[in-house]
């Protein structure tokens, strides 16, 4: 009697024990989700930034070139004042194609592109789209382990017991923001 | 997605432990050699305590005494900031927890190495010769498979694998050198045991001898099969990072033919760490499968360009295995199907192509890590300041007109 009470308790402890590895496994890769979402955050805010530097260090070398960077101008403001995570992924979508065909005008003004200046804000524009990609990947990567675990046994008991929900993947807009923008013409 | 990972983590788990065996094995040999059959449990408990004295110092400190024997030097965003943005992005994509700090070390030969015990207080180190000969794509690359190492823990599991091979060289060279110069006064106090135990002892210490002799090998051709493993892994991990095989072929392909001289400051122990062998192999390299740190270039080469269906683990491993035909590097039953889709490479550019220019461009990064400063004068020539000059004005030798430098940040 002694002896199966004390099995019992103890198949009850080691599911115990497992079951709050697992919860935490689950909280743990949860957090990485979120965080990944923010470092998306950050360098899309960091875009924005970098955006009025390089009209202005541009502006004086292209002066036939109003509407494009009207265009960019616009597609930033759309782009900072978008809420939701679809109006974010579709404006940020238009801003980077607006910035791609700005890179390609570029091309046109070999002085521009002997400039200091001009050349390391280049070089700081086609590193954040890179982060800006590379962030994406790393999120979605997050999300599909974080989603694995939730749909797979036994994790999914636990998920399922405490409200774990499935995220969303970051998907790409448009078919510019595809492929990375090409930006470095140095 | 993490199952690459878990089977090397495993095999390299086996690979120490074999290590662990070959080691303690030795150090029971040895004891039982020098005090008798008693003292076997006392040689093994001297070979754990050498190894783990050592690993601990090395695991402590190692990262800072690697860097400081490399002449290695801390940069900011400021003095290379595509260098330093490269990191960050990477950094990005692996989801590492904290920004590895960058180094640059002043030598002409491409390479590059990762250290820190682990992802959270991680260092990046590469060479001006890198910065100066590679693209923006490639310089990726390698950065990408120098993030892998730390994402793996490469670092940790070589330090203690490096350990324990030297504890083995330690313990077979003392072992040795006690015999060479003991051998007549050992004689001597045996002859006065029972003419039985004296055969034995003798027996014990051919025993030891032998594994004096074979011990030291069987650990190096371990350290070499672990350190091989995972170079391959970096190679796939970088491969993933950055969705673009090519860039790491290109900036290997490059790597193999630089003309310039050897890494100065490597050496046999720290080799695994680098990117590419520091060691330039001179003549045949039939050896060089057991012997070598690090696999042959042009099959990391042929691998990465043969994974053109994707950029995941599996693809990578599909491509080692048509690459070296059927030894595969893990069973693909362990790999999940998750599709990494490849990306493009930036456009092409011709701007570095004259050997002198890429050397003088590599001796102008080594002048801003070590404070130079660059001001441009209005005809156009450029002037290297020193970080001690004297006064805060500066004559153009060209036209005569006086510059004033900007004070620099303390």
């Amino acid at each position: 009697m002694i002896v199966a009470v004390i099995a019992v308790l103890a198949v009850l402890a080691l599911v115990g024990i497992v079951g709050i590895g697992i919860y935490n496994g689950l909280v743990g890769s949860r957090n990485q989700v979120d965080n990944a979402w923010a470092q998306i955050d950050v360098q899309l805010k960091r875009r924005h930034d970098l955006i009025p530097n390089l009209v202005e260090t541009a502006k004086g070398y292209m002066k036939h070139e109003r509407e494009t960077f009207e265009s960019i101008t616009k597609a930033r403001s759309a782009a900072m004042g978008a809420k939701t995570v679809p109006e974010v992924a579709k404006s940020e979508g238009q801003l980077a194609d607006a910035l791609s065909k700005f890179m390609l005008v570029v091309e046109n003004y070999p002085e521009l592109k002997a400039n200091q200046n001009f050349l390391a804000l280049q070089e700081e524009l086609t590193s954040t789209e890179n982060k800006i990609a590379f962030a994406r990947q790393n999120y979605n990567d997050q999300v599909l382990f974080y989603n694995n675990k939730i749909q797979m046994f036994p994790s999914n008991v636990v998920a399922g017991m405490f409200v774990f929900n499935k995220r969303d993947f970051f998907q790409v807009e448009t078919a510019l923001e595809r492929e990375a923008p090409k930006v470095n013409f140095s | 997605m993490w199952e690459l990972i878990q089977t090397n983590k495993r095999n390299s788990t086996l690979l120490m432990v074999l290590m662990a065996v070959v080691l303690l094995a030795l150090g029971f040999a040895i004891g039982m050699a020098a005090v008798g059959p008693e003292g076997g449990l006392f040689g093994l408990g001297i070979a754990a305590v050498i190894w783990l004295v050592l690993a601990l110092i090395s695991l402590s400190s190692g990262d800072q005494i690697l860097l400081a024997a490399s002449g290695a030097k801390q940069i900011t965003h400021d003095v290379h900031p595509q260098l330093f943005n490269v990191v960050e992005e990477m950094k990005i994509a692996a989801g590492l927890p904290a920004m590895p700090k960058v180094y640059i070390i002043n030598d002409p030969a491409p390479n590059a190495f990762a250290t820190g015990r682990n992802p959270q207080s991680a260092s990046i180190a590469v060479t001006a010769g890198l910065l100066g000969r590679l693209n923006r794509d490639e310089l990726q690359g390698v950065i990408a498979h120098e993030m892998s190492h730390i994402l793996h823990r490469d670092i940790l599991y070589m330090t203690l694998a490096g350990i324990m091979l030297g504890s083995v060289v330690l313990l077979s060279q003392v072992f040795m050198r006690g015999v060479f110069y003991g051998s007549m006064g050992s004689r001597r106090r045996y002859s006065s045991n029972s003419r039985g135990g004296n055969q034995a002892q003798i027996l014990l210490v051919v025993i030891a001898i032998v594994a004096a002799i074979l011990a030291p090998i069987m650990a190096q051709l371990l350290y070499f099969a672990l350190s091989r493993r995972r170079e391959y892994l970096a190679d796939a991990g970088g491969a993933r990072l950055t969705r673009y095989p090519e860039g790491l072929a290109s900036a290997l392909e490059k790597i193999a033919s630089d003309p310039s001289p050897q890494l100065a400051t490597a050496n046999s122990v720290t080799a695994p760490m680098f990117f590419a062998n520091p060691f330039k192999s001179r003549g045949q390299r039939g050896l060089s499968d057991l012997t070598s740190t690090h696999p042959p270039i042009s099959e990391r080469i042929r691998i990465l360009r043969g994974m053109s269906h994707g950029a995941s683990y599996k693809d990578y491993a599909q491509a080692y295995a048509t690459v070296t035909h059927g030894k595969n590097i893990v069973p693909a039953a362990a790999l999940t199907g998750d599709e990494v889709q490849l990306r493009q490479g930036l456009p092409p550019t011709t701007e570095q192509g004259l050997p002198q220019k890429q050397t003088h461009q590599i001796g102008d990064i080594m002048r801003k890590v070590n404070g130079f400063q660059f001001l441009t004068c209005e005809c156009g020539l450029k002037l290297k300041i020193p970080p001690n000059f004297p006064s805060g004005v500066v004559p153009c030798p060209r036209c005569r007109r006086s510059l004033s430098i900007p004070s620099r940040p303390a």
